[in-house]
């Protein structure tokens, strides 16, 4: 009898509720992923239109379409809207998906909390890209926004900026905080910590670098508020304050920061890898290992950045050695990717095109990384093109494919179709040229002497950035593809079985395709 | 894959290719002239050999996997997934070579930080959007400005061989002597960088950074502000010419000299006419970034001095925001910067330019009375 009358509620009351205000209210964490996931590729497609003019701008010396004020807004805004709108949020809405149904949780520990840190993001950029329209322009000086061109020269609608990180930074808190809550509380019984999906671990890790650093951000912009509304001198030396110590604050930050995009990464890339060479993930331990090694060391490398800004001379060894250092956990991820790989079955199925290029890319990022930690050739390094290459060799091919990746791994799941493989292949193919196109070239021309941030270059930079321009242009029209893909994909196609990959491993597979509405109302057993 | 893999492999062949075709599409660092820029150098090549070999290995491995371990040519997979020797090699391999490459790159850093007997002494200033050099040892100094037109710019005329990097007076440094640069900003944080040195040191304001270097063969050598200050930034070069002593010694006496005749120029009775001549060009090397040529300027950041209040209204007021700048805004404090006779041209200038027909004249008296009564 009361079987019977659970079903009943259920049906009832446990459905999507219909119109907006499934979306607007919901505490479903399926339907919270769906919106970070939407949210972020909106984010993505925004700031790939800023990228666009910053490259159309570069096609040729000269000033042609835009003049100098608009394109520092450009490269300031196309860098706050990948990193805070389209990566971070990506992974939210992948960890959203993911979480409960790789561990066997019913939904995430704090439903409510999830719904408000999704429904902060897009009220954040509607004021950050707001500020575009007001008097004086948007934010202009980069996305690290260094004092005191962010201060006491900067725009007048830096405050709203100002507002705008406060709002992320509440949301991504309150998203790590779940993210914690969920992954230590709501496990299947049996699934000890060591038995953790890689996804999970690494998310566990970036959750706690979220919550260490994301305050850190909240206080440097303060300071910064405090400076340019009340008439403080935190960073004005004029006023017995440091602009150096504005960098400092943002990097202790911003360094943990990059890894907050990566580690993610790397977690789905350590599942779609096995999935895809039919053959259990090499050393499991150390690559949990690994990354709480990165994330460790990534909150004492953070004056890398600023090898230029006269650190005295320990200070500068100390933090090359110390960045140096994490090329030896990075090497054993990357060896173990590649020693599963080993011997493996291999097929080629987009997911696996774009873990692949994602291993491939982001340890050609990763080398220049370590060029760039030797602080003598960092002077020649720094702030030059070749830093714009291997930031975007490890964000691009590495946080955004390992995105695309996921997208393709999980997509079946979600939508309980196939996608079109044939189109898939073909933008992972389009991509991956159009990427190494716009971004390979830059490593020679930072190599060659051309600062970064420049609307306007001298004549022996034009043939690579006229390469380079074309590269991001078919780069940023491919990804239209994906959005049809991905549309064609949740409107029909072929039926997707529970489990459509025959290598994959985990719990998400053990529930029918579409995943249902509700997943583990009664949790699994783990062995 | 096989087709993909032909794809990948012509694509990377015609990069290669279309680069070596062109001899001039530079891909590399360049050595540069002075032992700092060559250990670094030799540093880059290291970590990029290294690099490359790690890269051949690895890829190698995941290549072979690729073509050989492929489900479509029915290859059964291994199950292996741990091998405890394999791992602790793989950390360890790594953390030696990192070892070895911290040698060579302690030395040359520490051996960049040296500034101790140092045989001239140039303070570098950073302005938006230009260079100060002042010969400490020798009381003269003069700012570095674009020299490419702004026509060149916006297409409105062929570009030169130099474009963007070419200034009005570049730095002039003595070819075998162990220069210092002291480095500091005005406004906000400029970064100073001639490649060919290996040279690359913020420019911090309230701080005073050194760098060194020695050149020892003459020529022109080019650089750019490398940290993003303002609008602009791409457009602020480095031009440093190094020349032979002799040569060095006599510039220094012109531009005691020319310094000194400044100085009296002060004393001299300007005309309206005169003073006007002499304010056009100092406002267009001072001025028009921000204000613009004609005197429109770029509100809100960069105010109208076309009919402006405080171009056309009281003289004091002009003479004190061009003096002291505005704190809070863009608008700096010229009195430092400019000459007496340059300061007053400029307020000439702007009160009668473009329809402010004030007729008001100040004169460097002014300008100098002004100064000493604060």
């Amino acid at each position: 009898m009361s079987a019977v009358a659970d079903t009943h509620t259920q049906e009832h009351h446990h459905g999507p509720a219909r119109g907006i205000s499934r979306w607007l209210l919901t505490t479903n964490h399926k339907d919270i992923g769906t919106m970070y996931l939407v949210f972020s590729f909106t984010m993505f497609l925004l700031g790939g239109c800023m990228a666009m003019v910053i490259r159309a701008e570069l096609f040729q010396p000269g000033l042609q379409i835009v003049q100098p004020e608009f394109f520092n807004q450009m490269t300031t805004m196309h860098g706050l809207i990948m990193v805070f709108g389209a990566v971070m949020p990506a992974f939210v809405g992948l960890a959203n998906w993911m979480l409960p149904l790789m561990i066997g949780a019913p939904d995430m520990a704090l439903p409510r909390m999830n719904n408000w840190s999704f429904w902060l993001l897009p009220c954040a950029f509607l004021i950050l890209v707001s500020t575009l329209f007001m008097e004086g322009g948007a934010p202009n000086f980069g996305w690290t926004f260094y004092a005191p061109l962010s201060t006491t020269y900067g725009p007048p609608s830096t405050t709203f900026f100002i507002f705008a990180v406060h709002i992320m930074g509440i949301s991504s808190i309150m998203g790590a905080i779940n993210v914690i809550a969920t992954i230590l509380n709501l496990r299947a019984p049996g699934m000890t910590l060591m038995k953790m999906p890689l996804f999970v671990w690494t998310w566990l890790i970036t959750a706690f670098l979220l919550i260490a650093v994301m305050p850190v951000l909240a206080g440097v912009v303060t300071m910064m508020l405090m400076d340019i509304n009340f008439g403080t001198s935190f960073f004005d030396a004029s006023g017995g304050g440091d602009p150096v110590l504005f960098q400092h604050v943002f990097w202790f930050f911003g360094h943990p920061e990059v890894y907050i995009m990566i580690l993610p990464a790397f977690g789905a890339v350590s599942h779609i890898i096995p999935a895809f060479s039919r053959k259990p993930l090499f050393g499991y331990a150390s690559m949990v290992y690994a990354v709480g090694a990165i994330a460790l060391l990534s909150f004492i490398v953070w004056a890398h950045h600023m090898f230029t800004v006269g650190i005295p001379v320990a200070g500068q060894l100390f933090f090359m050695y110390a960045t140096m250092l994490i090329a030896v956990p990075t090497g054993v991820k990357v060896f173990n990717w590649v020693a599963t790989m080993f011997r493996g079955s291999l097929s080629f199925e987009a997911p696996m095109l774009f873990a692949v290029a994602f291993v491939i890319l982001f340890t050609i990022g990763g080398f220049s990384g370590l060029m760039l930690a030797i602080a003598p050739s960092d002077f020649q390094y720094h702030d030059t093109y070749f830093v714009v290459a291997h930031f975007h060799y490890v964000l691009v091919p590495g946080a955004i494919f390992g995105i695309f990746a996921s997208a393709y791994f999980w997509l079946p799941k979600w939508t309980g179709h196939m996608y079109d493989e044939t189109l898939a292949k073909t933008h992972f193919w389009l991509s991956f040229i159009g990427m190494n196109l716009a971004f390979f070239p830059m490593h020679f021309l930072g190599l060659a002497g051309m600062p970064r941030r420049i609307p306007d270059y001298a004549l022996q930079f034009a043939d690579f950035n006229m390469v380079s321009s074309v590269g991001a242009f078919m780069f940023g029209a491919t990804q239209l593809l994906f959005l049809f893909i991905v549309v064609k994909c949740v409107r029909g196609g072929k039926a997707a079985a529970a489990k459509p990959w025959d290598g994959a491993e985990g719990l998400e597979w053990t529930v029918p395709s579409p995943a249902p509405y509700h997943t583990f109302a009664t949790p699994p057993e783990v062995k | 894959m096989r087709v993909h893999a032909k794809r990948a492999g012509a694509l990377v062949g015609g990069l290669l290719f279309s680069a070596w075709s062109f001899a001039d599409w530079t891909m590399n660092m360049t050595p540069g002239v002075t032992g700092t820029s060559n250990s670094i150098f030799s540093l880059h090549m290291t970590i990029l050999w290294i690099c490359v070999v790690i890269g051949v290995v690895v890829f190698g491995v995941m290549f072979w996997s690729i073509f050989a371990h492929r489900k479509s040519q029915g290859y059964k997979p291994a199950n292996f997934h741990e091998n405890t020797v394999v791992e602790v090699l793989w950390t360890i391999i790594p953390l030696a070579i990192l070892v070895a490459m911290a040698i060579p790159a302690t030395a040359t850093l520490v051996d960049m930080y040296d500034t101790s007997e140092s045989e001239v002494d140039i303070k570098i200033t950073g302005y938006q959007w230009k260079w100060q050099y002042e010969y400490l040892d020798e009381e003269f100094g003069y700012f570095s400005n674009l020299a490419t037109p702004r026509d060149q710019i916006n297409n409105r005329q062929e570009k030169g061989e130099n474009y963007l990097l070419e200034v009005d007076n570049p730095l002039i440094v003595p070819v075998g002597k162990k220069v210092r640069l002291l480095l500091t900003a005005n406004d906000v944080i400029h970064s100073w960088w001639v490649p060919d040195f290996g040279v690359k040191k913020d420019a911090i304001p309230g701080f005073i950074n050194e760098a060194w270097t020695r050149v020892d063969k003459p020529g022109i050598y080019r650089g750019q502000c490398t940290e993003l200050c303002g609008k602009d930034h791409g457009f602020m070069p480095i031009v440093v010419k190094a020349v032979p002593e002799e040569e060095y010694n006599t510039w220094v006496a012109e531009q005691k000299a020319a310094a000194e005749k400044e100085r009296e120029l002060t004393q001299k009775d300007w005309t309206l006419a005169e003073l006007m001549e002499r304010g056009e060009k100092a406002y267009q090397t001072s001025c028009a970034a921000c204000h613009q040529p004609d005197g429109s300027g770029a509100p809100p950041a960069f105010p109208a001095l076309k009919g402006s209040p405080i171009a056309t209204g009281d003289i004091a007021a002009h003479m004190d925001i061009v003096v002291h700048g505005k704190s809070g805004t863009a608008m700096q404090a010229f009195g430092s910067q400019l000459s007496e006779v340059d300061l007053a041209a400029v307020i000439t200038f702007e009160r009668n330019a473009w329809g402010n027909n004030t007729g008001d004249m100040v004169t460097p008296k002014q300008i100098f009375d002004y100064k000493n009564q604060q």
